[in-house]
């Protein structure tokens, strides 16, 4: 609730349509979001924390299953971080005005995130032709929600990635262009920790989702 | 002003309301007299709380209410006051919660010496189980539940041998013995519920859940359930009687082990399980052993036989072909019968007895149906004419959550002057109700569904006699109605 | 190129057709009252799926065409539309949406393109909804709280078309209010007018704004437990189903927790209680401290106490899961923090009513469904002790104590607020003063009535009656009273429900041939009545921003002749109070 208050603003009244105000409730409001999507997988957790302790719970990563070796997986991590790191390149080159190697950037950060996009589905096929089908296993439903959900935020902030981009080409003033920016890097850095996140659930073993519910208290 | 008075009046109403009101608390019949302290201690707080705040609301509005020329006082906030009142109200709230947690913790935990009990739910009725002789249940599994064992006890499970079943919605309490209510439920959620016990709980499918309490006052009440269970769940009713020991030992003496309900179908030659394994699966409500036409194919010199197909090919009715048909029946169907048999899933024992009592009946000598000697039945009505052995038969197994026996409108078709009638099918055709209809709706409910009626009855695993008696009751109310 | 539409989105253009102003409109005035229209009319809806609940209660029979599925999809279709369909878009897409700008002196949302999304959401969602009527098997009739494995396997009705359509109407529901909470929250925290510090917002904006934050934290729970039944449902998935034998068939489900659906439903559950409570209790503030005359007594403790309660309603969930099978020990905890969250609650009663004492009181109709509604309120919250005391809960749980319970304290009391406050605001949107006489009697039928339905109600309660039964007949321990009272309780239910025209015909009457109200009938402080056209103009304050020099309850300031000052005088006009907010 810490916020500054908008009497210091003096041209105030003027500034309703003032593109640096536009700007900071844009951030306040990815903000909000933020939390909320965070409420979203925290509560996924819980339920998959608890769910997870029943015994026909079978782990995709346990030692004669298809994710044993999640060697795909850490691929995958490693290109959603070069998309990350892509946008962390743009909202560097921005703030330095840079305005061709913030379009550059931009594309990279795209492609990757549509390489990711491409990895996981192709990872769903393979499991898929191996007979692993989402409710052959509570393991399994987990992995396609969580990785399907996944990928459905990353899509949704594609189109934000689309917008942004248009603005890059379009001559967007560098200040607002790099608030863009630094929104959509904000969000695709969110997304690779809730990937983390999600990764070490796949692949955890039951004893340390026991241990943890068992510390939480239920 | 009016306002003032009305406020006023409903407070002073409300209280006169409690006092005097007709609806109280059932009595109790349970050690939970605690549980009603803690009640009334609650209602007396909140009761003086409610009134007070009223009051002074009341009082309020008729002192302060505008007047020509009044002036409110600009008095924005008091924090002293309003600390006090917060201290007061967390004092209030303790003095609620204390004791409160301290009921409960006794219902928490249960007595040492209480003796356990199994409440088993499904839509929409209660059946039971008590412990044997070893003082231990046998375990559960949903996967062997089917019709002989409806309980799903672990048939290789030692302790669950002489577990006692009650096959009815009808309990027996010991008299002043705290016991453990052990809850289980085969599909969805219910909730065990006696208003003058006071406590309930949640069955809960894949759980067990529990609660205790001690019976204390000898009679007969009402079992309840207490969480929505489907369209049946207003009805799904049983009685826990509270007997001295000498009645319930009595009582005790009736009920079968889980051992007689699986033996008798072990005990005898092949062709003789097969025989009662026809009767108990319900097969002979469309297979007829006299060479009468059913609903399916009759048995009688069917083994051997050459059969055309609906598909125009032809095939010898020889070991393969009966026992496909038992579990896959949909696969090869005889031509000129419906496609109304659902899949058996028998074990290899069973299908092997089934064959054997099927190609027993190729040769003439073969007794007919009327010469199957009953199944142990459950301890239901072993006295009264038919028709009163049915009556009770429909109260405890639940019939009447969903069919009325006074003509209204129920989830399944009214019984009375039902049996004669001509029913719509839901295919379309039509059907005279009678014995035939009746025993094969109860066994195979899904076969022939009237037209109307949603297919929610799991099929129930009568035996021939209570079977017989059930129809006698049927038809009992269709010539009541007539006399009346 | 781009960046001149995207601008342009920002800005306030102003609608030129009747499409882009009144349909597609992104005027925050427009989609508050789109919303409003929307939410009393599947209000109405479920009022009369009440209705026909109560027929069969009452006169069990009397009505052929309600049989048992018949009656358990209204109750179900009853539940979910009231509380999430009428009060929660009520509250937040209707009364938020007209007030949290005006109140906080903003031109608009911030974001008016995604608020006007939010309604066609919302309008979706409710389309969805109501198609379920039209589908083979009709709407779910599972219970509005959905509980699986009941749900989605045999013996409910709806469990072909009705219980997929609820849960995805849930959630474009929820996105739809996601989209909105979204506007509220940053609205408030970024677009406040000058002066307008967080402590001289009106507690109305505080209602809203902490609800919304609740809202936006509790709904995805909501969403979490839809989405892994619909998965269960569709795709056989074992998330909540367990092993079972339903109607003499084995499923297929294996291991599932039905409990852990619960946990995530109450989760969103006892939160969306607050989510219609807290916008209640900041209207209904203001609503007594301008009628009273005077400043609402202890504003900060006020303002404490509904993020305390905001902050609580977070960890008292499973107090609605007492006797459902959980580990009994988490009674001992979540009895203790339900028993807690009185305090701060019962704080707001004793303020409300300390702000009457020394008032100047005028009965105007709002004021009567304030007062009408701490009655209530203060009736439901203490009957919440009981039932949040797990001891109590045992026999009382499941029963129509709860009925009652929760009828009076999420039901009756905030529909008082709500009327309450569209006698109030009705003049700031119409410009048009409510027939009072039709008000006042609609009053007395609404509070009156209500109350005679729900007090008797807890008594069947502790006679053992069960709740959601189709009906009665036959229990040895029901008496032929009860069946009477039940038959009583019908008629006022349905006389009540009746009169509810009256309101509909007021509101209808009264724009075009009521009393013209003026820009301040009731004399008011905060800034939504000081805009320079009545009702406010696109973009509502005209040139210039109001600038605010004190908070919104400066009413009988000792020292200045009118009784009231409004929050742009400034300090040179009439003394401040508390320079400190």
């Amino acid at each position: 609730m810490n916020v500054s208050a908008p009497q210091h603003h003096p041209n105030f009244d003027e500034g309703w349509d003032d593109p640096a105000i536009a700007a900071r409730r844009k951030k306040t409001a990815l903000q909000v979001m933020l939390a909320v999507i965070t409420a979203l997988f925290f509560l996924f957790t819980i339920a998959f924390l608890i769910r997870a302790q029943y015994p026909d719970y079978e782990s995709l990563a346990a030692p004669w299953q298809p994710l044993a070796n999640p060697w795909l997986l850490w691929v995958n991590s490693g290109i959603l971080l070069l998309a990350s790191l892509s946008f962390h390149w743009a909202v560097v080159s921005a703030r330095s005005e840079n305005i061709n190697a913030t379009r550059d950037g931009l594309y990279l950060a795209g492609f990757f995130t549509v390489m990711f996009l491409i990895s996981q589905l192709w990872l769903w096929q393979q499991l898929i032709a191996l007979g692993y089908y989402v409710n052959s296993n509570p393991a399994n439903s987990f992995f396609y929600l969580f990785t399907g959900l996944h990928g459905l935020h990353l899509l949704a902030g594609l189109f934000l990635w689309l917008k942004t981009l248009r603005e890059a080409r379009g001559g967007l003033p560098l200040s607002l262009l790099q608030s863009s920016v630094a929104l959509c890097a904000t969000y695709w850095h969110f997304l690779f920790v809730v990937w983390l996140l999600l990764f070490s659930l796949i692949v955890g073993d039951q004893a340390t989702f026991r241990a943890i519910a068992a510390f939480c208290g239920f | 002003m009016v306002l003032a008075l009305v406020l006023i009046l409903l407070a002073v109403g409300s209280v006169i309301f409690h006092l005097f009101s007709v609806w109280q608390e059932t009595p109790l019949a349970s050690n939970w007299g605690m549980i009603d302290d803690t009640i009334a201690m609650t209602m007396a707080i909140t009761g003086f709380v409610f009134v007070a705040i009223v009051f002074f609301m009341g009082y309020c509005v008729i002192r302060y209410r505008h007047k020509e020329g009044r002036r409110a006082s600009f008095e924005p906030e008091n924090k002293k006051l309003e600390w006090w009142l917060m201290a007061i109200t967390t004092l209030g709230i303790c003095a609620l919660l204390a004791p409160g947690l301290i009921v409960y913790n006794n219902f928490v935990h249960v007595p040492d010496d209480a003796s356990e009990f199994e409440a088993v739910g499904q839509q929409w009725l209660w059946t039971f189980r008590l412990a044997g002789k070893d003082g231990k249940m046998g375990t559960v599994d949903v996967r062997h539940m089917n019709i002989d064992n409806p309980f799903g006890i672990n048939p290789d499970d030692p302790n669950g041998q002489d577990d006692l079943l009650i096959h009815s919605n009808h309990m027996h309490l010991l008299l002043d013995q705290p016991v453990k209510a052990l809850l289980r439920s085969k599909d969805v959620l219910h909730n065990f519920y006696v208003p003058q016990f006071r406590v309930k709980m949640d069955l809960v499918p894949g759980l067990v859940s529990y609660l205790w309490f001690t019976p204390t006052v000898i009679g007969s009440y009402e079992i309840l359930c207490s969480e929505y269970c489907g369209v049946g769940h207003y009805n799904m009713r049983g009685r826990v009687t509270v007997d001295t020991a000498a009645d319930y030992q009595q009582w005790l003496a009736t009920l079968p082990t889980f051992a007689e309900t699986l033996t008798q179908s072990s005990s005898d030659g092949l062709t003789e399980q097969g025989k009662k394994l026809a009767t108990s699966q319900g097969c002979l409500a469309c297979h007829s052993v006299d060479g009468g036409k059913s609903l399916g194919p009759g048995w009688k010199s069917l083994y051997g036989k050459t059969e055309t197909l609906v598909d125009g090919s032809t095939i010898e009715v020889d070991d393969d072909y009966l026992k496909q048909s038992i579990v896959l029946p949909k696969a090869a169907i005889v031509d000129g019968y419906p496609d109304v048999m659902v899949a058996y899933p028998l074990s290899d024992e069973q299908l092997d007895a089934l064959l054997a009592y099927i190609k027993s009946l190729a040769d003439d000598e073969n007794p007919a149906i009327e010469t199957v000697p009953p199944v142990t039945s459950p301890p239901a009505a072993a006295t009264g004419s038919p028709a009163e052995q049915g009556k009770v038969l429909s109260q405890n197994q639940g019939c009447l959550a969903c069919h009325s026996v006074d003509g209204s409108k129920s989830i399944g078709p009214g019984w009375k002057g039902l049996y004669g009638k001509t029913e719509q099918l839901i295919d379309g055709s039509s059907v005279v109700v009678d014995d035939n209809y009746l025993k094969q709706s109860i066994l195979i409910p899904n076969a022939a569904l009237v037209h109307g009626y949603p297919d929610v009855m799991a099929p129930y695993p009568l035996n021939n006699k209570q079977l017989e008696a059930l129809v006698a009751y049927i038809k009992s109310l269709s010539t009541d109605s007539e006399k009346e | 190129m781009a960046y001149a539409e995207d601008a342009e989105r920002e800005t306030l253009h102003h609608p030129k057709s009747f499409w882009t102003k009144y349909v597609w409109s992104q005027d925050h005035k427009v989609i508050a009252i789109q919303y409003s229209l929307t939410a009393i009319f599947a209000g109405l809806v479920a009022l009369v799926l009440s209705a026909l609940m109560r027929m069969q209660i009452g006169f069990p029979g009397a009505l052929e065409f309600i049989d048992q599925n018949a009656y358990y999809q209204f109750m179900t279709m009853h539940g979910m539309i009231m509380v999430i369909y009428l009060l929660t878009a009520l509250f937040l897409g209707g009364f938020g949406n007209y007030l949290i700008p005006l109140m906080c002196g903003a031109r608009d949302m911030v974001f008016p393109f995604l608020n006007m999304l939010s309604y066609w959401f919302y309008l979706l969602s409710v389309i969805i909804l109501m198609s379920s009527f039209f589908v083979p098997g009709g709407p779910t009739g599972a219970g509005w709280t959905l509980y699986p494995p009941q749900s989605i396997s045999a013996g409910t009705p709806g469990t072909e078309w009705g219980i997929v359509l609820m849960m995805i109407s849930l959630a474009v529901f929820i996105v739809a209010a996601t989209m909105g909470g979204l506007n509220y929250v940053t609205t408030v925290l970024q677009a406040r007018t000058h002066g307008m510090s967080l402590f001289r917002l009106p507690l109305t904006v505080w209602g809203i704004f902490i609800a919304t934050v609740l809202a936006l934290l509790a709904f995805p729970a909501l969403f979490v437990s839809a989405i892994m039944l619909l998965f269960d449902k569709l795709l056989g998935t074992s998330f909540f189903m367990p092993a079972m034998v339903s109607m003499g068939q084995t499923l297929d489900y294996n291991g599932g927790s039905p409990i852990l659906f619960q946990h995530l439903f109450w989760f969103f559950g006892h939160p969306e209680v607050y989510i219609v409570a807290l916008p209640a209790f900041g209207l209904v503030s203001d609503l007594i401290s301008t009628h009273a005359r005077k400043p609402i007594f202890g504003y900060k403790m006020m303002v404490w106490a509904i993020v305390a309660i905001g902050v609580l309603s977070f960890v008292v969930w499973a107090h609605h899961m007492y006797v459902s099978g959980m580990n009994p020990y988490f009674g001992f905890f979540f009895a203790t923090t339900t028993l807690v969250i009185a305090v701060p609650t019962a704080l707001k009663v004793y303020n409300w009513v300390l702000t009457l004492f020394r008032g100047d009181i005028h009965l105007t109709v709002p004021m009567l469904f304030a007062l009408a509604f701490i009655l209530t309120f203060l009736n439901g919250g203490l009957t919440g002790l009981f039932l949040g005391n797990v001891a109590v809960d045992l026999p009382l749980s499941d029963t129509y104590f709860v009925v009652a319970h929760f009828h009076m304290v999420m039901g009756v009391a905030p529909i008082l607020v709500v009327f309450g406050s569209i006698y109030h605001w009705y003049p700031k949107i119409t410009g048009r003063m409510l027939n009072d006489t039709i008000g006042r009697l609609h009053f007395w039928i609404t509070f009156i009535g209500t109350y005679t339905i729900y007090f008797p109600m807890h008594y069947l309660g502790f006679l053992g009656m069960p709740r959601r039964y189709y009906a009665y007949e036959d229990y040895d321990f029901i008496p032929q009273s009860a069946h009477d009272l039940n038959s009583f309780i019908t008629v006022v239910a349905l006389i009540v429900g009746v009169s509810q025209l009256l309101f509909l015909f007021n509101l209808f009457y009264s724009y075009f041939k009521g009393k013209p109200a003026g820009g301040n009938p009731w004399k008011a402080t905060s800034l939504e009545w000081l805009t320079p056209q009545t009702p406010p103009a696109h973009g509502n304050w005209g040139e210039k921003l109001p600038v605010v020099h004190r908070w919104a309850y400066d009413y009988s300031v000792p020292g200045v002749a009118e009784d009231y000052v409004p929050q742009t005088v400034p300090e040179s006009e009439a003394p401040i109070h508390d320079k400190g907010i």
